[in-house]
Formats: C-alpha cells, sequence, structure tokens
C-alpha cells in the first residue's frame, strides 16, 4: 500500500464519524428540532460500544449497543423537549454534559484496556484496484453505511411523502399540526433517529478509528458535527465535503507535524476546526440563501392547542 | 329549520359548546348548511366564528353538543377525519409552507401516497377549470398572497369536498381578485358544493350568500336572509349596538414637510421579503397619507426604513432637515416621530411585561421624566402616564397593570397607539392599525388618527382596510410590489382605480 492510498484511507476514516452525526443531527432540524447535545450522545455511544465490545468480545454487537445507547440518550432529551417543552438548547447543552460526565464514569475501568475493532469489508478483487481500490472496496463497515445514510438521507428527504412532511415540520409546524399531522410523533422520531447516528459515530471512535477507551474522546467532534449542519446550509451533500475537508486537514497536518513543519503543533492540531469552519462560513455567506434553507421553526417550542 | 329535515341537511350543529378556561368561546351554537348553499357566518373578531369551524374541522373538540353529518351524529376527531367526510378548509392565517413548492404544498394535504408529477397535472386542470391560474413549480414563499389563497382552495377542491369552508378569504385580495374568487364559489354552487362563508365584510356576505348565521360573544344571535338585509341592519345585528362612522370635516389643510423620502431602495435580508424599489413620498403637518395594498407587497419592509428598525442611505429619508436613513428608531423618535408598528404581540408590544414597563420601552429614550436620577425609572411618573394613556383610550382590563398579551386585541391595540398619540408627536407612522381590531375600539382609534392630524401632526397610515383608508385619508397611494403608485387626493379616487393599482396595473392604465 503506497503512502498516497493510506492517506486517503484515514482521511476517509477521520471524516466518517463526522458524517454519521451530522447527517443525523441534519435529519433533526429539517424536523425543526435543534438538539446541541451531539457531543454528549456521540462521547456516550463510544462508551457504551467499547464497552459492550470489550465484555462480549464482538465489535458488532458494541457498535448495536452504541446505537441502541445513542437513541436511548436522545429520548431523553426528546421526552424533555417534546413532552415537556422544554427550552431545547438548554436541554441539548445538558444533555451534553450529562453524557461526558456520565461516559467518563461509567468507562473509568476501561481506560487503556485493549479494545476491540470492526473487521475491514474486503471486496475480493475490487479492493486490489491500486489507489482507488483499497479506499472504495476495503474500508470499514461504518464507512459505507455512511454512504448509504447520506444517499438515504437524500432520498427520504426530497423522495418520499414523510420527508416531505418531515421538512414541513421544520418550515412551520403550526401549518402541519393544522393539515392533522402529528408534529410530535414525527419529531421525537426524528429525534431518535439522530441520536442512533450519534450512537454510531461515537462506535466508530472507539471501535474503528482508535480502538480504545478515554475519557472525552469525542474531542469536540459532535461540535463540528453541529456546525457542519448549519454552515452546510442543511444540504446532505455539503455535510459530506465539510465532513471529508476535516479529514483531509486532520490527516494532513499530521503528516506535516510527523515531517517536522515549523508550526507550533497545538496550531497544526487546531488547523481541521479551523479551516472547516473557515470554509464552510465562505460558502454559506450568501446570508439570504443560508436563511432561504433554514428551517424557519428550528428550535422553537409547540404544544399544540387543546 | 326543521322543515329542512335530516334526509336535506349535509351538516348540523347542535348545543355546540367550546370553553377555555372557563370563557365559552362558543355558547350553545346550533346550525345548519343545506348541501349546494353558500352560508355566511358573520360575526366580529372574538365572536367565535374560528372557534366553531375549528370544530367542525377537527382541529377543536366540542365541550358540548353534537356535529351532524348527512343526518349521522359524527366525532371529528381530527383535520384527516373531517377530509374523509368531505370537509376542505381554507385557513384565514395561511398553513402553507413557504419553504416548498406549490405542488409540494398540495401533496402535503393529501392523504395516502402521491406521486408529485401527477399531482401537479391535476391541480394544474383544476385550475384551468375554475380560472385560477397556478404554477405548481413556484415557491410558496416568493408568491403574493392572492397566489398563495389560490393554492389553498385548489388544495381543498382537489379532495372533491362537500363542504368547502372558507376563513376570511378577502381579507388578503384586491376588489377585482375578490370578484375572481366569488364567481369561482358560484360554479361550485352550480355543482352542488356548499360553501361556508366566514367574514365581516357585509356588502361581500349581501352578494354572496344565500343564508347567513350571525355570531355575538359565542351565541347565535340570529339567521336571516342577508340579501333582504341592509349592510346597516347587518352590522347592527353583528355588534349589537350602533357603530359611529369616523367622518372627515372639510379638506385638510398641508403644513410644513415633516418626512421626505427620495428615491429610496432597500433589499430586505429576509429572502421571502419584498425589496423596495424608488419610493419617493412626502408627509406634511395635518395631513393624513393612507397607503393602500395587498399585504406582502411591501408594507413591512417600508414601515421598518422609516421606523430605523432598518437602516437605509443616509439621505433617502430626511425628518424636517435631518437625513435619518443611518439613525436608529430612538434616534428618530427623539426627532418628534412616533410609530406603531403592525403586530400587536411579539412586536409592538411584549406580551409577558406589563401595560407600564410597555410603555417605558418605547418611551424610554424620549421622555426623560420617566427616567430619574442616575438611570433609575420613575415608577410613579411611569404610572401616571400608562393610567392616562388608558383613560384618554378608554382600554378595557383586567386589573391596575395587567400583561399586554392578557388584554384583548382591540384593547391592547388602543393602548398602543394611545402610548404614542399621548406624545403629541410631530409625525405618527402606523401600520395596520385595527387588524383584527373589534369595531367599536377600531372607530375609536381612527377617530384618534383623525384628531391628531387635525392638531397638526403628520400621519402615515398603512392598512390593508380599504374601507378605512377611504375614511380617514386625505391622500391616497398604493403599494404593489415594492413600488409606490403616485399619492393622490381621497376624493380623486373610487375603490376601483385603487383596487386596479393594488393588483399591479400602471397608473396610466388606471
Amino acid at each position: 500500500m503506497g503512502i498516497a492510498e493510506s492517506i486517503l484511507l484515514t482521511i476517509a476514516t477521520a471524516a466518517t464519524p463526522l458524517l454519521i452525526a451530522a447527517m443525523g443531527e441534519l435529519v433533526v432540524e429539517r424536523s425543526g428540532v435543534l438538539n446541541l447535545g451531539v457531543e454528549g450522545m456521540m462521547v456516550m455511544g463510544a462508551a457504551t460500544g467499547f464497552m459492550a465490545a470489550a465484555v462480549t468480545g464482538s465489535a458488532w454487537i458494541g457498535l448495536l449497543a452504541a446505537i441502541v445507547m445513542g437513541a436511548a440518550f436522545s429520548l431523553l432529551f426528546a421526552v424533555l423537549t417534546q413532552s415537556v417543552a422544554t427550552n431545547q438548547v438548554a436541554t441539548g447543552l445538558a444533555l451534553t454534559l450529562l453524557g461526558l460526565g456520565l461516559s467518563g464514569m461509567i468507562g473509568e475501568h476501561y481506560v487503556g484496556m485493549a479494545g476491540q475493532k470492526l473487521p475491514s469489508l474486503d471486496i475480493p478483487f475490487l479492493s486490489d484496484i491500486p489507489l482507488i481500490g483499497a479506499v472504495l472496496f476495503g474500508q470499514d463497515p461504518l464507512f459505507y453505511a455512511s454512504i448509504a445514510l447520506t444517499v438515504g438521507t437524500m432520498w427520504f428527504l426530497f423522495k418520499t411523502k414523510t420527508g416531505l412532511t418531515l421538512r414541513a415540520i421544520g418550515d412551520n409546524h403550526g401549518s402541519a399540526h393544522a393539515l392533522g399531522v402529528q408534529v410530535q410523533r414525527y419529531r421525537y422520531l426524528a429525534i431518535l433517529f439522530g441520536g442512533a447516528c450519534a450512537g454510531a459515530a461515537g462506535a466508530h471512535l472507539s471501535l474503528v478509528y482508535t480502538p480504545q477507551w478515554v475519557e472525552n474522546m469525542t474531542a469536540g467532534r459532535g461540535w463540528i458535527a453541529l456546525a457542519l449542519v448549519v454552515f452546510a446550509s442543511w444540504r446532505p451533500w455539503r455535510i459530506v465535503a465539510g465532513a471529508y475537508l476535516f479529514g483531509g486537514v486532520t490527516i494532513g497536518q499530521l503528516h506535516a507535524q510527523a515531517i517536522g513543519v515549523p508550526i507550533p503543533s497545538q496550531l497544526l492540531t487546531a488547523l481541521p476546526y479551523i479551516a472547516t469552519i473557515v470554509v464552510l462560513v465562505l460558502i454559506s455567506r450568501n446570508r439570504r440563501l443560508t436563511l432561504l434553507n433554514t428551517p424557519a421553526s428550528l428550535g422553537k417550542p409547540f404544544v399544540p392547542d387543546h | 329549520m326543521t322543515q329542512q329535515a335530516a334526509g336535506q341537511s349535509l351538516l348540523r350543529l347542535s348545543g355546540i359548546t367550546k370553553r377555555f378556561n372557563e370563557i365559552a368561546a362558543n355558547d350553545g351554537v346550533d346550525f345548519e348548511i343545506v348541501p349546494g348553499e353558500i352560508h355566511a357566518l358573520v360575526g366580529e373578531n372574538g365572536a367565535g366564528k374560528s372557534t366553531l369551524v375549528k370544530m367542525i374541522y377537527g382541529l377543536l373538540q366540542p365541550d358540548e353538543g353534537e356535529i351532524h353529518w348527512r343526518g349521522q351524529a359524527v366525532a371529528v376527531a381530527n383535520p384527516k377525519a373531517a377530509r374523509a367526510l368531505g370537509v376542505g378548509m381554507v385557513f384565514q392565517h395561511f398553513s402553507l409552507f413557504e419553504a416548498l413548492t406549490a405542488a409540494e404544498n398540495i401533496a402535503m394535504a393529501m392523504d395516502g401516497k402521491v406521486d408529485l408529477a401527477t399531482l401537479a397535472e391535476e391541480a394544474q386542470a383544476l385550475a384551468e377549470k375554475f380560472g385560477l391560474p397556478l404554477d405548481a413549480n413556484a415557491m410558496v414563499g416568493d408568491l403574493s398572497v392572492g397566489e398563495r389563497q389560490r393554492i389553498e382552495i385548489i388544495r381543498c377542491l382537489l379532495q372533491k369536498p362537500a363542504l368547502l369552508i372558507l376563513d376570511e378569504p378577502t381579507s388578503v385580495l384586491t376588489p377585482q381578485e375578490a370578484d375572481r374568487m366569488f364567481e369561482t364559489l358560484a360554479q361550485l354552487k352550480q355543482e352542488g358544493t356548499s360553501v361556508l362563508y366566514i367574514s365581516h365584510r357585509l356588502d361581500e356576505v349581501r352578494r354572496l350568500c344565500d343564508r347567513a348565521t350571525i355570531l355575538r360573544g359565542g351565541k347565535v344571535v340570529t339567521q336571516c336572509v342577508p340579501a333582504e338585509e341592509s349592510v346597516e341592519s347587518l352590522a347592527a345585528m353583528m355588534v349589537g349596538e350602533q357603530v359611529h362612522t369616523a367622518q372627515r370635516e372639510g379638506s385638510a389643510i398641508k403644513g410644513e414637510r415633516r418626512m421626505q423620502i427620495r428615491n429610496l431602495n432597500y433589499k430586505p435580508l429576509n429572502p421571502f421579503g419584498v425589496s423596495l424599489k424608488n419610493i419617493t413620498l412626502d408627509l406634511h403637518a395635518g395631513v393624513v397619507v393612507g397607503i393602500a395594498g395587498v399585504a406582502g407587497n411591501g408594507q413591512s419592509e417600508l414601515f421598518e426604513c422609516m421606523s430605523g428598525e432598518v437602516l437605509v442611505e443616509p439621505k433617502a429619508i430626511l425628518l424636517g432637515d435631518t437625513p435619518v436613513g443611518q439613525l436608529g428608531i430612538n434616534a428618530r423618535r427623539k426627532l418628534g416621530s412616533a410609530f406603531c408598528p403592525e403586530e400587536r404581540n411579539g412586536h409592538a408590544a411584549v406580551g409577558e411585561l406589563s401595560l407600564s414597563q410597555n410603555l417605558y420601552l418605547s418611551r424610554q429614550s424620549t421622555d426623560s421624566v420617566l427616567s430619574g436620577a442616575a438611570g433609575v425609572i420613575d415608577l410613579s411618573a411611569l404610572s401616571r402616564v400608562t393610567q392616562s394613556v388608558i383613560q384618554e383610550m378608554d382600554v378595557r382590563k383586567t386589573a391596575e397593570d395587567p400583561p399586554a398579551a392578557s388584554l384583548s386585541g382591540g384593547n391592547l391595540q388602543k393602548f398602543l397607539m394611545g402610548r404614542e398619540l399621548s406624545r403629541n408627536p410631530q409625525l405618527l407612522i402606523i401600520n395596520q392599525p385595527t387588524w383584527g381590531v373589534d369595531a367599536m375600539a377600531a372607530a375609536h382609534i381612527r377617530k384618534a388618527i383623525m384628531a391628531l392630524a387635525k392638531s397638526g401632526s403628520a400621519v402615515l397610515v398603512i392598512s390593508q382596510d380599504l374601507d378605512e383608508l377611504f375614511e380617514i385619508s386625505d391622500y391616497l397611494a398604493v403599494l404593489h410590489d415594492g413600488h409606490l403608485s403616485n399619492v393622490m387626493p381621497t376624493e380623486q379616487c373610487t375603490f376601483s382605480t385603487i383596487g386596479v393599482l393594488m393588483g399591479g396595473a400602471s397608473e396610466d392604465v388606471a
């Protein structure tokens, strides 16, 4: 495997968790709900996934456990914001703080333990194609899942009646309610979907990227995923671009550090975050266009009258 | 009523009662609709019309009483159930989604699976049949209010309803657009569809409707055949007392120029907002200028530019001789102007704050008496001013200093007008002074506006209510798609000349 190949491979690995988490949050926000708890759900997924894999010896069971945990954690958010109508921003922040603390506590005994790794799916022959073979056909299962998730989300949002209804709720929940749409049911399901995605993204970190558990191992990726959704103007393909840009700069700066580029390593480590934000801000600098795509009822509570 | 027995009635309500926190919005309402009639539901704002139709459409459940559909007692659990029965509804505040296309909006209301392409074709065909032009692929946010209403109507008609409910449909239309809608309704009636027509525009009801049920305070006052009544007698039934319309006294004396707008161009940030194009306008002391136009043609943008909510070229707007385009609201207030925006709750007033706090919010920069030493609010002065506004404008309230949101629309609007009027501003700019306000309060507000102009202030009123503008304005202009027409003396205008301008014709044609 050449250097170029391994760089491409690692870029995809760095981009995948962001892509999965952001795509889940995209669906949540398209329904008009702002869940700032992505980081918390993601870190809970990472911890649970690692622990379940370590206990059972199966990375697949770990992945499943992470998805279930992400969804369960988001259910807490859903109940509070949808049924009790609490403030979404405050509840989301609380979810993140709770997730970071709780994962550190339950994962305490697993720090430093060797973990399970999800096996790569090597597709025979195809993965032997030079340069792109390993990148396209020799990746971890979640990479393929993230591609399927992107295509599936685009199809769901823009081609199906249910997706249309979801976008309509995000645009104007009052009107949707007047048409007899069960706004809260849709939002519950969207939030659960977002939670499951965040859980899976967390599992990618602790079962693929670096198969071990470290406290706060998400390192702000949940926040980057949230920022991706906004700066991508709630459009799926832009999230792919943002996630891979982040992955690319992450890997690029690692190699730069290895070569010994005379830039402080702290600055290089911060580079992926800075670059992603700057590029996406530039893309979305047309405020009119951004407003046009923003779900108009994003973050607003909805309580149907009796 | 009883002769038209069960077999013939399409919808019959008996003893319908609905309470919100002990207050009955509907109290024992009985009425009936037969197939193929246009039935008017008439009443003031707050009479309970909207609550009643929401129960028919399944958005609310009655506390007492029964709904019979084609002779059978039914419970309408939700709008889907209502549509299954054959009830379609066009809402007063549109239930459309701005970020979706017309076809997608229509699909939203169809139950079950839909194919967008076939649906768009069907909608187009139906639109042509009823003479309601429609572009299925246009984004709703880019459409005018009249066009949006067409989408709503077509969306209902696609489901072939037996009963079509229209809630205040003409309040957003030009007179010409309204005429076209009446033709559509007549065509529907011919085909046997019943229409429940909710309105407080009595001349329309007289022209269009076969029967009318009049609601007041949640109860049915009477039923009548509107064609046999006069507008005055209908109004008396609706209001329950005589309404005195304000009367302009002679022609106004044009005083000095208080505001000058020259070549004002403004492109709003909101992607669905309307750009203002080359607006030129002068406001003189002692004169009321009325700006007519269908909602969504740049009224709120124009108001925001004049009040300083958004900033424009410095010299585009002069107050007296001072360029104020780059000055904020408070700076403009200090120069003697006052502003009263539309949307009482959330824009003109903060609903959770008390009346005195709301008064302070708008006057803290201009009334030094309210701010005592070291920026501490002088509460007793504030309370004095608030109480005098309340008395002056006859604001009815439940407590000494209640939260703004607890007042009825009419009373809150009276308070908000009084808040600006009692400063005796040299210039007053009002957007929709009487929207959603009961007739008595509206008459009070209009009188106050005219009195202010008579005392030597310049007044600009933006309104969708043509009757109102003709009643109080000395001069009229029409805003259409961000263009302002010439300013014309009211005596030289008629409903039809203004209506044509509202529809977008250039002045040479009108």
